[in-house]
């Protein structure tokens, strides 16, 4: 079973959301993606100032069996990317929710981030197309 | 199977050691004319073996491999065909190795008339109206479809269509294809029964739309149910239908691209007409097209005038989107395209589509029997199907990967792994018209045992391969840890950062 923090926000593709103190939030892939992935190889993250649309692709995660894009869950601006992932793309797969976040976000308007899935939410949905 | 690997070539080498009866002959000048700056001044890494250690190392090399011509090789979506001898025997005969494509076409009507009647069969068994012979391969014949696509919308000055629809279960040459082409990738999703799922096509299509990207059967191994309908979506949004050839072996000789709909079509020539497969090359890529394409086809096309054969260029098709390829693309391997189809005449085209279709059902059928799970139950399989081994994966532990090591050990080559990725732990199985019952039964057998392996002794199936040449590769170690060089020399730049 792959682990579903309580506290973050979800999208059906597979993305978390962290609320940070400062008003911006963080970004990366949940456990169940690194578990579907497998060991990721390559990842590549978004470079601060970047503006993004909710939806528009804003970082690259590389496995041994596939390439994925992974798809911002809210508009705004990235205010950093983590480059440690340049060197070591495991940490997605050893620390999805901590060390492998992938980007922080100044979002356009931060009550989106209610609208997104919460835990229980993302749950039914990771069940309803494992069927 | 010998139980050992080979060392490299380096590892021979021995100072002042050479096969001097295959040196070239040493110009009298060497060089003279080349700038001092341009010449070496040491001499090339090269390693210095005998011309036996050369012969038995690649021999050697050679008996490592899987090929079509030892093993049955079921990889989905590849269509690992037998390639019939006579095709190398006829496209090798001296006539055709020896001619210059500088060479006058009054001195290669031959070859130009072979070239023509590739063109008119390709077209014929297609329903396309032109045909350029031109890109060098399937992605290259994927360019070339979506540049006439772009240059059509251009022509009509209809400059806002820059928009690609691409399913979910396209093979990733699609969308970077249309990537390449400048166009925006518009993905949709196909539905639980593996057709594209019209309704969100519909929501999709629109003043922007150059054209949908389809494959069909699609790569999930069934055909396209509502193609016709998909077909007229998109035309009446103003948009032109790709055909993307991966999965022609299904259909050939039985429904045509054409009558679909297609304005547009490449066909992998080393899939579906038997030319040699795998090493990076050389390939071909022939594209196809519809009526309102004709003046885009790439050059240069051979055209007919009365008994005459020419090269059609410029001049010919002023809107052509230009030249791929130096001279005619791959000639030696369209003439191998030429001899199977004229081997196989139309009606061996409908022998081919049927008993690929029919070998990939009977194997399905069988693995099923066996307790394996298709993606799609419901659905009968194209040329090629899908198994799922999530159940596996889940109550066993065993992977898709598992299986397809394993299967190495029963003498066979796995099955594509791990695509399309809709699939999760999924086997997509292709095994073609040209293999036999007994080898077909010799494989499901394999499938068989290796599941009651599964069931029964897991651990077994986690550490194959047990009797190749090397055991189970840590492939994440060697994406990340290039290391390409045997012994890098003092000025070689990169490859083993």
């Amino acid at each position: 079973m792959s682990d579903i923090p309580a506290d973050l926000r979800y999208t059906a593709s597979h993305e978390w959301v962290r609320s940070l103190a400062d008003g911006s939030v963080e970004i990366g892939i949940t456990d169940h993606a690194q578990q579907a992935l497998g060991d990721l190889v390559f990842v590549e993250v978004p470079e601060a100032g970047r503006e993004l649309q909710a939806g528009d692709a804003c970082a690259v995660v590389e496995s041994v069996k596939a390439a994925s894009d992974v798809y911002s869950p809210l508009a705004g601006t990235v205010v950093d990317g983590n480059a440690e992932l340049g060197s070591a793309p495991e940490l997605i797969n050893q620390d999805p929710y901590g060390k492998g976040w992938m980007l922080r976000l100044k979002p356009a308007n931060p009550a989106v981030l209610g609208t997104l899935l919460d835990a229980a939410a993302y749950q039914a949905s990771l069940a309803a197309t494992d069927a | 199977m010998p139980h050992r690997s080979e060392q490299v070539v380096f590892e021979f080498s021995r100072p002042g050691r050479g096969a001097t009866a295959q040196w070239p002959v040493a110009p009298e000048q060497p060089a003279a004319d080349l700038p001092a700056s341009l010449r070496r001044s040491e001499p090339p890494l090269l390693p210095e073996i005998s011309e036996l250690e050369a012969v038995r190392h690649f021999t050697r090399l050679s008996q490592l491999n899987f090929s079509i011509d030892t093993q049955f090789y079921p990889l989905g979506s590849c269509t690992m065909k037998y390639n019939p001898k006579a095709c190398n025997q006829y496209a090798m005969l001296p006539e055709f190795l020896g001619r210059h494509p500088l060479a006058p076409e009054s001195s290669g009507q031959g070859v130009l008339a072979c070239l023509y009647e590739l063109q008119e069969m390709l077209k014929d068994v297609t329903g396309m109206r032109g045909v350029s012979l031109t890109p060098m391969a399937g992605a290259h014949g994927e360019f070339a479809g979506v540049a006439m696509i772009r240059a059509y919308h251009r022509a009509r000055g209809d400059l806002a269509r820059n928009e690609i629809i691409v399913p979910d279960a396209a093979h990733g040459t699609n969308p970077a294809t249309a990537t390449m082409c400048g166009c925006i990738v518009r993905e949709i999703p196909v539905g639980a029964d593996g057709d594209v799922d019209v309704e969100a096509l519909r929501a999709v299509v629109g003043p922007k739309t150059a054209g949908i990207m389809l494959t069909n059967p699609s790569t999930l191994g069934v055909f396209e149910r509502r193609i016709l309908e998909v077909a007229k979506i998109v035309h009446d949004a103003g948009g032109l239908l790709y055909y993307d050839g991966a999965n022609l072996n299904a259909i050939l000789g039985k429904v045509r691209p054409g009558d679909m709909g297609f304005d547009v079509i490449h066909m992998n020539l080393h899939k579906t007409f038997s030319t040699p497969h795998g090493g990076g090359g050389p390939g071909a890529g022939a594209v196809g097209v519809s009526e309102r394409l004709l003046p885009f086809l790439p050059i240069p096309v051979v055209g007919r005038d009365d008994d005459r054969y020419r090269w059609l260029a410029e001049a010919d098709l002023p809107q052509s989107i230009g030249r791929l390829s130096a001279f005619m693309g791959n000639t030696g391997v369209l003439l191998r395209a030429y001899v199977y189809m004229r081997m196989l005449g139309r009606e061996g085209m409908s022998r081919v589509g049927e008993y690929a279709t029919l070998n990939a059902n009977y194997v399905l059928a069988r693995l099923r029997q066996a307790g394996f799970d298709a993606a799609y139950p419901e659905r009968r399989a194209s040329h090629e199907f899908i198994v799922t081994l999530k159940r596996q994966a889940r109550e066993l532990n065993v992977t898709a990967m598992d299986f397809a090591k394993r299967l190495l050990d029963y003498g066979f080559h796995a099955p594509t792994t791990y695509f399309p990725l809709l699939v999760p732990e999924c086997l997509l199985i292709e095994p073609t018209e040209t293999e036999s019952r007994e080898t077909l039964d010799g494989f499901i057998a394999a499938m068989a045992a290796i599941l009651v392996e599964a069931e029964t002794d897991a651990a077994r199936l986690k550490a194959a391969p047990y009797t190749m040449p090397v055991r189970r590769l840590d492939d994440v170690r060697a994406a990340k840890q290039l290391d390409l060089a045997w012994k890098p020399a003092a000025t070689a730049v990169g490859g083993t950062a």
